[in-house]
């Protein structure tokens, strides 16, 4: 496959409007757990997914990643269903399985062939109430963990600049801190952390279990009632707001690390759709995202990497469906012969047009046949439309949002877009990281053995 | 006679999720080939045109087949890169593209109202047919895959691939990276790209794949029309024989990360492989599951040595790798390369067990139907059945292949064609 240098922050308006033609079927037991269901019939199969509402957002200092390592922990077993069946028993019956962590969540799937529906229930209620945490287990699963952060982290010069940008960028609020935690506090969890943990955010009155495709709905609620009605629920304590104060001037930040390009991540402080006062500014920020990264016909990669040929790569951002107010971030790759500071006035250029003009209304057309295009698009996958129900329910903002996306994106005039860059993007509010390559030790001649016992 | 799809993308035939795609095939009149499959269920389309004019067709000019597919969409007709891209995105219209070491392929999606999906067609068939090749936009991409050449130096998982497909392919057509390497992207002139461009990318070369709501007769006119613009050209002479290892080797590269890379394999198996299926199984009760596999388990689950541990086929026109990686802590590689070498050793001498087997299997088929449940896996799937020219019911015998594997034939299938003695292992770490 070709390699380019991938936009990584390109997160483009990522949510769509489902619940049109499929409708939502929702029903809550009395012990607090919701059960979505999403009837889709093209293909025998389908997604079941558990949402937990913690993560990384929810953890205090000194045992940051804990929701992370809970998750991997998930899957070391329970009395019924000792470490290694859960994982055998849903391979047994076809199924794929894994679990993802975020900030603001935690959460557990298994795709199956329709008919296997009830195993994925029973596993997952078993688990959400009787895992069975053990020592020895937490102390192989942290080396696990502690090798997935110096892979997908601590090696990664960009993921590595990241993690100290938002180290800077926010002062107090949990987004602060690495979804996968920091290494001194990995390195130091105990079976009663996570014990403690588990007990305080794993029942059904925190979960929402969402299930989409080729089910009967009403079949899916009595299946769910059979495995999760029963199950006790906890007294779950709201979580402290943590809201972050407000910036007062630039913040900039430098991160060496041995890497062969420089490259600049810059984020302002913005609200999301659930902070947004009023919530037309979360759509305008998600269409002034669009203008400037909406594919390859948008601003940044036009103007930058073929009108000025300055950048080699080039992205913006935008968490719409965070918990928390995010940053809208921007990030470049130099070309050859520039610097990250050329960069950083080109983007800061791109910022004070959005200021002082009017987006086109072909930019806003181009924006709006996207988000309308990917609706249908997104449809194409069970498991992206599962995904979308249980992060808005998770996050506070509730799955009903959804059907009002498209219509929401529609509305935005190139006034709001304007009012919005005029209102968020400013200086005191925007913090600029500097990825400054160090050199990397240029390989001796490699060592090379053919043949015989390897030596190392 | 046409099967008639209910409003489904599939029929249920038996309990275990065993599902039908009924694939039409017909060739144009400039001699492409055309696979179709109808699904009415949503109202957008997927076309890929896909040409033999991979990675392994760079020659002695590492990075052409890449660097041409790139340039496709810089500038076609009448219109620029800008107008390009604004065509499509006008009508919310996706276009991708890129190589492989056997594939080049060029891709969209569109929904079917007609005045959206004729001017996503339109622009698609003229990026397709009438690529510009323009200096200053080949000096622009030229210059950004340079840049992506150097970025890829900063990754130790990327430098392991490179030397990891080298130690198995030394100068065979699969042995070099798809990006191609500094010192021959440099050199390239736009000649070469248009040389390229006009020797490969041409009908005889092209398998149409069309997965969406059209109808037969659509898609007939869409394939027609995007191959009208081609000349008609030929098929390239087949990729050459690939030369299996006679002994092991090891390679380790120094990089200043806190992990080191290991990749270990050889030349595995091809797509036409008679011991495709047998090798298929066995490397999933290997290290092909996901949660549940051998390396994984030894590797992972006992021992808490590494993230990720796994192997697979990466099945080619010839043979593509046998690929088992981990990452782990500098200091522990010694260890790691130990339980993944006695872990490959064993499974090879001992094969699997009946119960192995049977799990293995009932994972495969009892999953069958997640491999085809989307637009976008179905056109992964119809790419790989008509460019490697695989019969048409394919995934309809897929699982009864699967169901025919037995013990012996992993036993025998693993013995002779992975030696532990002919594994090629690349390190890259640091100290």
């Amino acid at each position: 496959m070709k390699q380019r240098l991938a936009a990584v922050l390109l997160l483009c308006p990522v949510f769509t409007a489902y619940a049109e033609s499929g409708k939502v079927h929702e029903h809550t037991f009395n012990n607090g757990l919701k059960v979505l269901v999403k009837e889709d019939h093209r293909s025998p199969v389908v997604v079941s997914q558990v949402w937990y509402k913690v993560g990384a957002s929810y953890e205090p200092g000194g045992i940051t990643g804990i929701s992370h390592m809970l998750e991997h922990m998930m899957f070391k077993g329970t009395k019924q269903y000792p470490a290694g069946e859960f994982s055998r028993i849903i391979a047994e019956n076809g199924g794929q399985e894994n679990a993802f962590t975020g900030n603001d969540y935690t959460a557990y799937f298994q795709t199956l062939e329709k008919s296997r529906l009830e195993i994925s229930f029973k596993l997952e209620a078993d688990r959400m109430r009787n895992l069975d945490l053990k020592a020895e287990e937490l102390e192989k699963e942290l080396q696990v963990v502690t090798e997935e952060r110096r892979m997908r982290t601590d090696d990664q010069p960009r993921s590595k600049t990241q993690e100290q940008f938002n180290a800077v960028a926010f002062a107090n609020s949990p987004y602060k801190n690495p979804v996968i935690g920091w290494p001194s506090d990995i390195a130091n969890y105990k079976v009663e952390d996570l014990q403690a943990w588990y007990q305080q955010w794993y029942a059904p009155n925190n979960a929402t279990l969402v299930v989409v495709g080729d089910v009967d709905s009403q079949q899916v609620v009595q299946l769910a009632e059979k495995y999760f009605a029963g199950l006790q629920p906890s007294v779950i304590k709201p979580i402290k707001p943590q809201e972050e104060i407000e910036q007062q001037g630039l913040r900039k930040l430098t991160v060496k690390a041995p890497a062969k390009l420089p490259y600049i991540m810059m984020g302002y402080k913005v609200p999301v759709l659930k902070t947004a006062k009023p919530e037309s500014e979360a759509y305008a920020l998600e269409v002034l995202a669009g203008i400037l990264d909406g594919g390859n016909g948008a601003r940044l990669t036009s103007r930058l990497v073929r009108g000025k040929q300055i950048a080699v790569s080039v992205g913006a951002g935008y968490d719409f469906t965070s918990r928390l107010p995010e940053l809208l971030m921007l990030e470049a790759t130099p070309a050859e012969g520039q610097t990250v500071f050329d960069m950083e006035y080109a983007l800061k250029d791109e910022v004070l047009q959005l200021k002082n003009e009017l987006v086109s209304a072909d930019e806003l057309q181009r924006v709006k046949a996207q988000v309308l295009a990917s609706d249908v698009y997104q449809k194409d996958s069970n498991f992206y439309q599962a995904m979308q129900l249980g992060m808005l329910e998770t996050v506070g903002i509730g799955w009903q949002k959804a059907d009002e996306y498209v219509k929401k994106i529609n509305q935005v005039t190139a006034e709001q877009v304007r009012d919005v860059a005029r209102k968020y993007l400013i200086e005191d509010h925007l913090t600029v990281a500097y990825l400054d390559p160090q050199p990397i030790t240029e390989a001796p001649k490699p060592a090379k053995s053919i043949g015989g016992h390897h030596a190392f | 006679m046409r099967f008639k799809l209910i409003g489904l993308l599939f029929l249920l035939i038996t309990q275990s999720g065993w599902a039908t795609v009924k694939i039409e095939h017909w060739q144009t009149n400039q001699g492409g080939r055309v696979y179709f499959v109808n699904t009415p269920a949503l109202p957008m389309v997927d076309v890929r045109v896909t040409f033999d004019a991979g990675s392994a067709r760079d020659d002695a000019q590492f990075g052409l087949a890449a660097l041409t597919s790139a340039m496709l969409e810089a500038g076609a007709g009448e219109w620029g890169a800008d107008e390009i891209a604004n065509r499509f995105e006008s009508v919310g219209a996706t276009f991708s593209n890129g190589v492989s070491k056997d594939m080049a392929w060029i891709s969209m999606r569109s929904l079917v109202e007609k005045p959206l999906l004729d001017k996503a067609l339109a622009t698609y068939q003229t990026i397709l047919t009438k690529p510009r090749f323009d200096e200053t936009d080949f000096q622009r991409e030229k210059s950004r895959t340079l840049a992506g050449l150097k970025h890829r130096e900063e990754s130790p998982a990327a430098l392991a691939s490179i030397a990891f497909y080298k130690a198995l392919y030394h100068d065979h057509p699969y042995g070099h990276p798809d990006d191609g390497v500094v010192q021959t992207v440099a050199g390239f002139e736009v000649t070469d790209l248009k040389e390229f461009y006009q020797k490969y990318y041409v009908a005889a070369n092209a398998v149409v794949v069309i997965v969406g709501d059209v109808s037969k007769v659509n898609a007939e006119q869409i394939a027609n029309d995007l191959l009208a613009g081609l000349a008609i050209g030929q098929k390239p002479q087949e990729i050459p024989a690939v030369t299996m290892p006679t002994q092991s080797s090891f390679e380790h590269i120094d990089f200043p990360s806190t992990q080191t890379h290991v990749l270990a394999g050889m030349p595995g198996t091809y797509r036409k492989d008679p011991d495709y299926f047998a090798l298929y199984v066995g490397n999933h009760i290997l290290g092909g599951g996901s949660l549940v596999s051998k390396l994984f388990d030894e590797v992972r689950e006992k021992r808490g040595l590494a993230y990720s541990a796994s192997s697979q086929f990466a099945p080619l026109f010839r043979q593509g790798p046998f690929t088992i990686g981990l990452q782990t802590r500098n200091d522990q590689t010694n260890k790691a390369v130990e339980v993944m070498n006695a872990t490959v050793k064993d499974f090879v001498e001992q094969g699997p067990t009946e119960k192995e087997l049977t799990a293995a299997k009932q994972n495969i088929t009892g999953g069958f139907a997640m491999r085809v449940d989307t637009n976008s896996k179905l056109t992964d799937y119809i790419t790989m059945i008509g460019f490697y020219q695989q019969p048409l019911d394919y995934l309809d015998l897929f699982q009864s292949k699967i169901d025919a594997v037995t013990v012996e034939a992993v036993k025998d299938a693993f013995k002779r064609r992975i030696r532990t003695e002919w594994l090629q292992t690349v390190t890259v770490g640091g100290k």
